[in-house]
């Protein structure tokens, strides 16, 4: 290191115009995926958990809720799929709460750019992720005996329709991943609340024979209405109350939560 | 613009409430730092320092006061003030898990950059900081001393005209320490406004034109590093005694000698007296007078005064203990480091 380089190295004679919101926000979707390339092992849960959990349902509830492997895979595979993108999610909040309990985050704050594009680019690079566990998930089905009727237009409206949803409810965990104190209580309290709303849905089975009181959690639990619409795109006959449900649901959240995720954002001490 | 000054704060209050108290992160500061002149906030862990910092950087907004880098205004101006000012520290590190390069040219492209300057720009500044090799590694394999530079290296991406360096040298080993140094200076000649905090005096004393001690959030003495230090007497003796027992008596000759009162090391070999204005000639004089007593001191040292030094000169109470670590960031763990003699 000499005076000379360091100085020539720092002196600035063409200063940039500031970027776009969709530029900056573009570049921080690019350091989402180069996180995914250099740290792996944060694909693990979203390869694995689709598979296990295909696997596990199919054989071991098949045979005596269907009365085949073939068709309760036929039923469970939108519901499955909902399930895996959904747990997904919580890695939004996660990323976001070591990025400020590493300091990073703090960086990106004292940077003169459009204020949400940290959040709205890593948003966008999670979608690369609810993609790949998309794909995984549907292409295990495929081999296990789910036949869409809905053909390849029902697969991929419903990709589409389900990652719509994920990035809204993903403000929930990234309010979650602004206030909590560690990446770990971030998971914790995530699947806390996710666990029940995915279980006590429709993802596994039918609700008509549940008790009343479940059966009225059931029906109005968002998972509900959102395994319906899925399972109705890829049958190829599109429910589209649940559809316009899920929709409405999905501005309302971004409406509502995304406003005080950078609220939160612009505040934190 | 040459006269006002680059940065300015009026006032600068930050409480942060928890559930059982209220800490005074900082209880009213006031700063002016000349443009093209370095300024050293001095103070130990918990003393307001960062908080200071972290306002000044837009990323806090102050309870009360107001402060202006260039003459934005901190809160109401903040995009102008992110634009002109570099911030590298404890905090506002770069991402480990991405390569040294990859974190520059985010940055660069976030600066606005077009693709093929930015490339230019961020190979300029590895080599600069000798870190063309490690470009291509995670900075998580990175030494101290590299994570520093690349730190340094990604607040100076986009020039600024002021520099925020908070605690740019803790736990870095001396060679590392004097690197980051070496490069300060380069960039003050150059013109660059420069806030340092730091928690120890040699750095200040090193490398800045005006020091503020701060403790409790407050300014405690402010002036050239030759004010401070001499509101703090010459310096100070440091010696060991070859036998414990010696210690009591090495102590009252020391008292006699010098003139001034002496502290107990924790160390039972040790003692410290701190040099009083009027005391330099004296020095000399108490080697003898202990051999003369028979007491054999295999250690004696004279050396500049210590932030200890300094603070109990200032406040007559020794560096507080972290009794309070302020929450200046979530959950992070600060390393609690030695004071250098």
């Amino acid at each position: 290191m000499t005076v000379t380089t360091l100085r020539d190295a720092v002196a600035l004679t063409d200063r940039p115009t500031r970027p776009s919101a969709l530029g900056t926000t573009l570049t921080f979707g690019w350091r989402a995926l180069l996180k995914i390339k250099h740290v792996p092992e944060q694909l693990f849960d979203v390869l694995v958990s689709p598979v296990i959990f295909t696997l596990m349902f199919t054989y071991l509830f098949g045979g005596a809720l269907a009365g085949s492997t073939q068709a309760y895979v036929q039923f469970l595979l939108p519901g499955i799929l909902v399930q895996t993108i959904l747990f997904v999610t919580i890695y939004t909040g996660y990323t976001l709460n070591n990025d400020i309990s590493k300091g990073v985050f703090d960086r990106f704050r004292s940077l003169p750019i459009w204020r949400p594009s940290p959040v709205v680019g890593a948003l966008l690079g999670d979608t690369v992720r609810y993609t790949i566990a998309s794909v995984i998930t549907i292409a295990l089905g495929l081999l296990l005996g789910f036949r869409p009727e809905g053909g390849l237009a029902g697969v991929v409206l419903g990709v589409l329709l389900l990652l719509v949803f994920a990035f809204a409810l993903s403000w929930t965990f990234i309010i979650l991943g602004l206030l909590v104190r560690s990446p770990n209580a971030v998971m914790g309290i995530s699947m806390l609340v996710l666990m029940p709303l995915t279980f006590a849905s429709n993802v596994f089975v039918d609700p008509a024979t549940m008790p009343s009181g479940l059966r009225a959690f059931v029906e109005v639990n968002p998972v509900t209405h959102l395994v319906t619409a899925e399972r109705s795109l890829m049958a190829g006959s599109p429910d589209t109350s649940a559809i316009l449900w899920v929709l409405v649901a999905s501005v309302v959240l971004t409406a509502v939560l995304g406003p005080i995720a950078m609220r939160i954002y612009r505040t934190k001490t | 613009m040459t006269d006002s000054p680059a940065v300015e704060a009026r006032g600068l209050v930050k409480h942060f409430t928890s559930r059982k108290s209220v800490t005074k992160a900082v209880d009213g500061i006031d700063l002016s730092i000349g443009e093209g002149s370095v300024f050293g906030l001095l103070g130990p862990n918990g003393a307001g320092k960062t908080t200071v910092v972290r306002m000044l950087a837009t990323l806090l907004r102050p309870d009360a006061g107001t402060a202006s880098v260039l003459g934005h205004d901190v809160v109401h101006d903040a995009d102008a003030v992110r634009s002109a000012v570099g911030l590298t520290g404890q905090y506002a590190s770069v991402d480990e898990d991405l390569t040294g390069t990859e974190n520059l040219i985010m940055l660069a492209r976030l600066y606005g950059f077009a693709p093929a300057a930015a490339r230019r720009r961020v190979q300029g500044l590895l080599e600069a900081f000798d870190l063309a090799d490690a470009g291509s590694r995670q900075v998580k394999t990175y030494s101290g001393g590299m994570h520093r530079r690349i730190d340094l290296a990604a607040s100076l991406v986009l020039a600024p005209r002021v520099l925020f360096l908070d605690e740019p040298t803790t736990g870095l080993d001396p060679r590392s320490r004097n690197q980051v140094w070496d490069i300060v200076r380069v960039l003050v000649d150059d013109g660059a406004t420069v806030l340092l905090t730091t928690q120890y005096l040699d750095e200040a004393d090193q490398l800045a034109d005006r020091i503020a001690v701060v403790d409790h959030g407050r300014t405690i003495a402010e002036g050239t590093s030759s004010d401070l230090k001499r509101s703090v007497g010459e310096g100070a003796v440091h010696l060991r005694v070859a036998e414990v027992t010696d210690r009591t008596r090495a102590a009252e000759i020391t008292e006699r000698v010098l003139g001034t009162e002496v502290t107990y090391d924790s160390d039972p070999h040790a003692i410290a007296a701190r040099v009083p204005d009027d005391g330099a000639d004296a020095v000399p004089r108490l080697l003898p007078a202990l051999t003369e007593a028979g007491i054999s001191v295999p250690e004696f040292t004279l050396g500049q005064p210590s932030l200890d030094e300094v603070f109990l000169a200032l406040t007559g109470q020794p560096v507080p203990d972290d009794e309070e670590p302020a929450p200046e960031h979530g959950t992070r763990s600060r390393e609690t480091t030695e004071v250098p003699r």
